[in-house]
């Protein structure tokens, strides 16, 4: 069981590389969206057993991280009518390299954490520290709200991943949890997307600094 | 009957919700904030109160119930007499929000187990942030964009940090493992120590942010600036009490577990972090409702100092002041935002002289800053000296000379621009604005200030003892 998730998790690496890399929006989307569905294979994989709530968890999760959530920041995108990250804080190879140091750091911290009998032989740790970094890096470096919603979405994966290793003893509370408050957060900050781009004419964060030292 | 704290303000808010009448809509909060209140105190009184297993009350738990309910009801009141001048501007959604807060926080307070406590803290932060936006200007929804996204990372941090917990108390074995508190605290001795030191520096800097302990304050000097009086008040003494509960439940599991003296040193040095930040920026702040957010910022952070410092001295003087705290800035808020709506300005260049145009509000105003600067005989002042008994006690005397130096640098710094704004004489212009003192926006605030003072003067015995059951869970006495 334990090679498919990992090859799973590899894929969600290099795709937290690309996601750093990229330029285009659309292109930020997309990738956060395969990352989505990538995970949602993860509770079925964990336990070759297949049980209804964690077939459910799955369905969930490709539907809303897939799916859902990527087709209303399409929509924000062409409502906004914008394609690029502009001038980002710190370039795009900058980030990228940081994102990679970040990773190898991630795998390092990683290996300090006793993990139990079993998980061992996944890369589910490093590969959580990794997402969240990259979210981290997306959020504070980029200017577009846009981009910027896309770093939460990725952190959320991140957390999520290291979810993993606790479906089997944790009740399914913390799982929906997640969901639930994430379809509701994108809701809402779709929303103040729309209105930001209303009042400003523009999308980009850079224009929110009346309210400064 | 504990859900029932939960249930009847999202009712009422659904009833807002559907409600066509505007002037009448505002009502429903006072009603709601009596039913609470009473609601409240019969929950806390009561001997078998019923707790189910993932709902009941824990000793802090109480005072923070009280506390919220009380401040829902002032300002709720409050609210009638601000929405009225502001008749003109829908306020179904104001309301609403208000009322889902309301319910979201109760859910907080009464959660016994840590992903419900989660979920109802993240619900807390979707609930306020349209209150933040409710001015709609182009500042307001800088403001709730920072407060949302901030405050969401913060609590995206505080879910990892609840993973980390739950996995340090998994069981070999694959037993299912509970997140209940108190299931959690049975364990405690078994609990995995890496994982449980990481957990709690991601649950420290989780709800910390939501707290709004420096360096994860950005988000607050803009929030309470753009916010009105009313949510600032609900703001700071409500959702900053909410997730410094979370913190105290999560700081009761690690010490349980053997790692008071770790907790300790993180929680002193973000508080005093934060005193300084605070201490920083009120130099010379010339947005009077930025320095109250600064001020909330500090006195998050002597929460926290009084919590690291520990011994039942500190930990009593935290839990009181952390109601002298909420109740002073719902003081301080409210009548800051009037001063606000009768100069249309919050900047001490345009405003002064607020006691002649606003003889409550403007004197509220300096005797709120006076309270919460710890001037005798208010509350704070006992609380705040509590806090630095309990430092010495313990022998911490450095950081109580620190302490002391910081409040005093505090005081100098909160009160150039408090007399700013109350001292002088109004502009012309100040003087034709529509806005005068009244009974709907003046008796809350006197009521808050009144509380305040009597906590300064005499502690029932009733809430003593909450206090000081409130202090021995803090010290994991039995």
């Amino acid at each position: 069981m334990d090679t498919p998730i990992n090859a799973i998790l590899v894929v969600v690496i290099l795709l937290n590389l690309f996601l750093l890399g990229s330029s285009r929006i659309r292109a930020l989307v997309q990738g956060a969206a395969l990352q989505g569905t990538l995970l949602g294979f993860l509770p079925v994989l964990v336990n070759p057993e297949l049980s209804v709530l964690r077939t459910l968890v799955a369905i969930a999760t490709i539907l809303l991280k897939g799916i859902i959530i990527p087709q209303m920041l399409f929509k924000a995108l062409r409502d906004a009518q914008i394609k690029r990250e502009v001038e980002p804080l710190i370039g795009f190879v900058p980030t990228m390299l940081f994102g990679a140091v970040g990773t190898a750091v991630s795998i390092a911290f990683a290996s300090k954490l006793p993990l139990l009998k079993g998980h061992a032989e996944l890369i589910v740790v490093p590969a959580s520290f990794s997402t969240i970094f990259t979210g981290f890096l997306l959020l504070t470096t980029r200017v577009k709200a846009i981009t910027q919603t896309i770093g939460y979405l990725v952190l959320e994966n991140g957390i999520y991943i290291f979810g993993i290793l606790l479906l089997e003893a944790v009740p399914f509370l913390v799982e929906l949890g997640i969901l639930l408050d994430l379809f509701v957060g994108i809701f809402v900050v779709s929303i103040i997307i729309n209105h930001i781009n209303r009042e400003f004419d523009s999308l980009d964060t850079n224009r929110l600094t009346s309210l400064k030292e | 009957m504990c859900l029932w704290l939960v249930i009847l303000p999202l009712i009422a808010a659904g009833i807002a919700a559907v409600m066509p009448w505007q002037r009448l809509r505002p009502w429903l909060l006072p009603l709601v904030g009596i039913a609470h209140v009473i609601l409240s105190a019969l929950i806390v009184k009561a001997v078998d109160p019923h707790y189910t297993r993932y709902l009941g009350l824990d000793e802090p738990g109480r005072l923070v119930l009280l506390l919220i309910s009380v401040l829902f009801l002032i300002c709720s009141v409050y609210a009638v007499g601000y929405l009225r001048f502001l008749v003109d501007r829908p306020n179904r959604v104001f309301c609403l929000c208000l009322l889902l807060f309301l319910g979201t926080a109760s859910l907080v307070i009464l959660s016994r187990t840590l992903g419900l406590m989660w979920v109802a803290m993240e619900a807390t932060t979707l609930s306020t942030a349209p209150l933040i936006y409710f001015k709609r200007t182009p500042r307001s929804i800088e403001a709730t964009w920072k407060y949302l996204l901030i405050c969401s990372v913060g609590i995206a941090l505080a879910l990892l940090g609840s993973f980390f917990m739950a996995y340090a108390a998994m069981d070999v074995n694959g037993q299912p493992t509970s997140l209940r508190f108190d299931d959690l605290l049975a364990n405690a001795p078994q609990l995995s120590k890496p994982w449980l030191h990481v957990a709690f520096v991601l649950l420290l800097v989780g709800y910390g942010t939501k707290m709004g302990l420096a360096p994860m304050h950005t988000w607050k000097p803009d929030a309470y600036g753009e916010a009105s009086g009313l949510v600032g008040a609900l703001l700071a003494g409500g959702v900053t009490n909410c997730a410094f509960l979370a913190l105290l439940r999560v700081q009761h599991i690690c010490r349980a577990a053997g790692e008071a003296a770790y907790t300790s040193h993180l929680l002193i040095l973000l508080g005093l972090i934060s005193i300084i930040t605070a201490a920083i920026f009120m130099i010379g702040q010339r947005d009077f409702k930025r320095l109250l957010a600064y001020s909330s910022i500090e006195h998050m952070g002597i929460l926290a100092l009084g919590i690291g410092v520990g011994g039942w001295w500190a930990s009593f003087g935290a839990m009181l002041h952390m109601l002298n705290n909420g109740l002073t800035k719902c003081v301080l808020f409210l009548s800051a935002g009037n001063i606000q709506r009768a100069y249309d300005s919050k900047l001490t260049a345009q405003v002064h002289g607020a006691i002649r145009r606003l003889p409550l509000s403007g004197t509220m105003f300096l005797l709120g800053f006076l309270a919460i600067t710890g001037s005798p005989p208010f509350g704070p002042f006992i609380s705040q000296f509590t806090i630095l008994n309990g430092m010495v006690q313990n022998h911490r005397f450095v950081i109580a000379g620190v302490f002391l130096l910081l409040l005093l640098i505090v005081f100098i710094g909160m009160g150039r621009t408090v007399l700013d704004v109350v001292q002088g004489r109004p502009s012309a212009q100040s003087r034709k604005t529509a806005f005068r003192d009244n009974i709907l926006t003046g008796v809350p605030i006197v009521a808050a200030l009144a509380l305040v003072l009597l906590l300064g003067v005499h502690i029932p015995a009733s809430l003593h003892r909450l206090l000081d059951d409130a202090a021995k869970y803090v010290e994991n006495q039995p």
